[in-house]
């Protein structure tokens, strides 16, 4: 009690410095907290999203843009794989894979991207042991002889739309949305809206496949082109290690119009370590803000040090041991890291929610502030740990003080 | 056996120019439980030197000073706080109340380290002092006299043995010197505390009956005045 009385005191009569003090040090906890949880979970997050598709076969091109393109609904698609080279895919490799997805893509609604697929698609898992389900509504087609001009949403462009099933819409052409534009003429109807994914699939209008390829204003020699087809290898191990190099070997080295990128996630990890070095430079920047922070702690406490003389020399002589005000001080320093690790939580809220609407509104990658990572023990501790190993230097100068000597008032 | 026995006390100091000044050399001195003794001594009789050394803030260069059968010379630094805290309350002439904190918690701070805070204690002697509508006021906020009142509750906290006071009406005025001096001796006679008071103000010296001079218990002062 005596003790949380003496730091609740100097606390209060340094009020300005503690406060400034304690939000850089809240500053740099919230700042390395979030760095690390943001890249975690988005590198969780990216790598959750291929969808259980372990390979693409697309346009001969960047296999980075066409996984983004393919996966993420980002980037500029490299092409068109014409209707034969699918077909010969689809009939000749047919051992080395269970599920294969066509996917076209080149329209849009005001931004949100207009995929055409098959009803397969939706039998694949989005993220691991999750697969697509429907929040309201129906699929658009369910065998391959028939197609309508039905469109089944995600979760986003519903809510940003303000779309519900039996929305009526007309589908505008490229990937961006340009003001002024006349849309294409096919009205397209909504029937289903897919429950939220957490993942880039939640800001994609999809259709059937043949609707995109015939879609009004499209050139009708490429009607039977897709984008990319997104593949899921056979399970069995052999199959698809061996499936993997051959079409490897068939598309990258035996073709110059094709592209297999033989795993998602290796091209997901190769992205993420293109990026490693920002994420490298922000770690260190919190770093230095945590340390200074750190600093600024022995700094606001040493300056009062000299103020402070007469108390501790007071504290004294009433009978306190110098390894009371020692552990004041200590206390104390290690008090003002606590409190700024209380202010580095709002801080990393607040990076949080801005990263995580970010990433929402932009890529569709969901991030989960409030989900446990170690980091968020470790940062706070290890700043309060800093703050009263800090606090030793000014606790010094308390341990030597001479009682005798400033009991005298000094003017 | 005497409170406080005091043997042969010396207390020497090392000066700018490396030499060594001996500013205090007691043969003998004591104090008996609830006794009352005023000390009269002019500045550089070394007043504080002699309380700081019986409170055991100072070590003595040699000599004993012997406090409720516990040698204060051989002592250990902790061991000599927590006999202060235990054993003694002291009064400054500047009241040294810390300024950030209340009258109960000044009060409640002079208990931390002796018997432990005691809400109900500290409230009862600032009742005492006659301070029951200003626990929550802060030094500052109180006139000088009262002030003194904080400091005589605080150095009372610990219901100790013998309670030290250094020229306490030194800042007050006539008026609130007697009254002061009037509180402290009563309180101590109250809990049966020896008191041991320095001054060279007439107005507390004349109260007293036992009243010695520090100058001719002080060798070392009546070398410096020679």
């Amino acid at each position: 009690m005596t003790w949380w009385m003496i730091i609740r005191n100097s606390l209060r009569q340094h009020a300005l410095s503690t406060a400034i003090t304690a939000l850089s040090i809240g500053l740099g906890c919230g700042l390395l907290m979030a760095v690390w949880v943001v890249n975690f979970q988005s590198q969780r997050a990216f790598k959750n999203v291929t969808g259980g598709f372990d390979a693409i076969l697309g346009p001969r091109g960047s296999q980075t843009q066409l996984v983004l393109n393919s996966l993420f609904h980002m980037d500029a698609s490299p092409g068109l794989i014409n209707r034969a080279d699918y077909e010969t895919f689809r009939k000749s490799y047919k051992r080395f894979y269970r599920n294969a997805v066509p996917i076209a893509v080149g329209d849009n609604f005001q931004g949100y991207r207009i995929v055409g697929t098959t009803h397969d698609l939706f039998a694949a898992e989005h993220s691991p042991g999750e697969p697509y389900a429907l929040a309201v509504g129906d699929y658009f087609i369910r065998n391959d002889k028939q197609w309508n001009k039905e469109a089944v949403i995600g979760d986003t462009v519903a809510r940003k739309l303000g779309w519900r099933v039996n929305q009526k819409f007309n589908p505008y052409h490229g990937l961006n949305f340009a003001e002024g534009q006349q849309p294409h003429k096919d009205e397209y109807t909504v029937v289903g809206i897919l429950r939220p994914t957490g993942t880039p699939a939640d800001h994609v209008i999809w259709i059937p496949i043949e609707g995109l390829q015939q879609m009004d204003g499209h050139d009708s020699q490429y009607a039977g082109d897709v984008s990319a087809v997104l593949i899921q290898l056979s399970t069995n191990t052999t199959a698809r290690a061996f499936g993997m190099n051959s079409l490897d070997g068939i598309y990258n080295k035996g073709t110059d119009h094709l592209t297999f990128v033989k795993s998602t996630a290796d091209v997901v990890a190769r992205l993420f370590d293109r990026l490693g070095w920002a994420e490298k430079v922000l770690r260190w920047v919190a770093l230095l803000v945590a340390v200074v922070a750190a600093g600024s702690v022995l700094a606001s406490i040493y300056n009062t040090m000299n103020e402070r003389r007469r108390e501790f020399a007071i504290l004294r002589a009433l009978g306190a041991g110098r390894g009371t005000v020692f552990g004041v001080i200590v206390l104390e320093s290690a008090t003002i890291a606590a409190l700024g690790a209380v202010i580095g939580f709002a801080v990393y809220a607040g990076i949080m929610f801005a990263a995580e609407s970010i990433l929402r509104n932009e890529i569709g990658v969901t991030l989960h502030p409030f989900e446990q990572h170690p980091v968020m023990i470790i940062v706070p501790f290890g700043l309060v740990a800093l703050g009263a190993v800090v606090g030793i230097i000014p606790a010094l100068k308390a341990y030597r003080t001479d009682v005798a000597e400033n009991l005298i008032p000094q003017s | 056996m005497p409170l406080l026995e005091i043997s042969d006390l010396r207390k020497s100091f090392r000066t700018p120019e490396g030499e060594t000044q001996t500013v205090l050399d007691v043969p003998t001195f004591s104090l008996e439980t609830g006794q009352q003794i005023a000390l009269r001594g002019a500045s550089g009789t070394g007043k504080t030197t002699l309380l700081n050394c019986i409170a055991g803030i100072l070590s003595p260069t040699s000599g004993t000073v012997r406090l409720d059968g516990h040698d204060l010379a051989t002592a250990s630094e902790p061991q000599r706080d927590a006999l202060r805290a235990r054993c003694i309350g002291y009064i400054f002439q500047t009241f040294n109340l810390l300024q950030g904190y209340t009258c109960m918690e000044n009060v409640l701070l002079g208990m931390s380290f002796g018997r432990g805070p005691d809400t109900d204690a500290a409230r009862g002697l600032l009742d005492r002092v006659g301070l029951s509508h200003r626990l929550h006021h802060r030094p500052g906020q109180l006139s000088v006299g009262q002030q003194q009142r904080v400091a005589v509750a605080r150095a009372l906290a610990n219901q100790p043995l013998l309670v030290l006071a250094d020229e306490p009406t030194g800042n007050l005025d006539p008026h609130n010197a007697r009254e002061a001096l009037q509180l402290i001796r009563e309180v101590c006679e109250e809990t049966n505390a020896a008191l041991l008071i320095v001054s060279h103000d007439p107005i507390v010296l004349d109260q007293f009956d036992d009243c010695q001079d520090l100058a001719e218990l002080n060798h070392a002062a009546q070398e410096v005045a020679a």
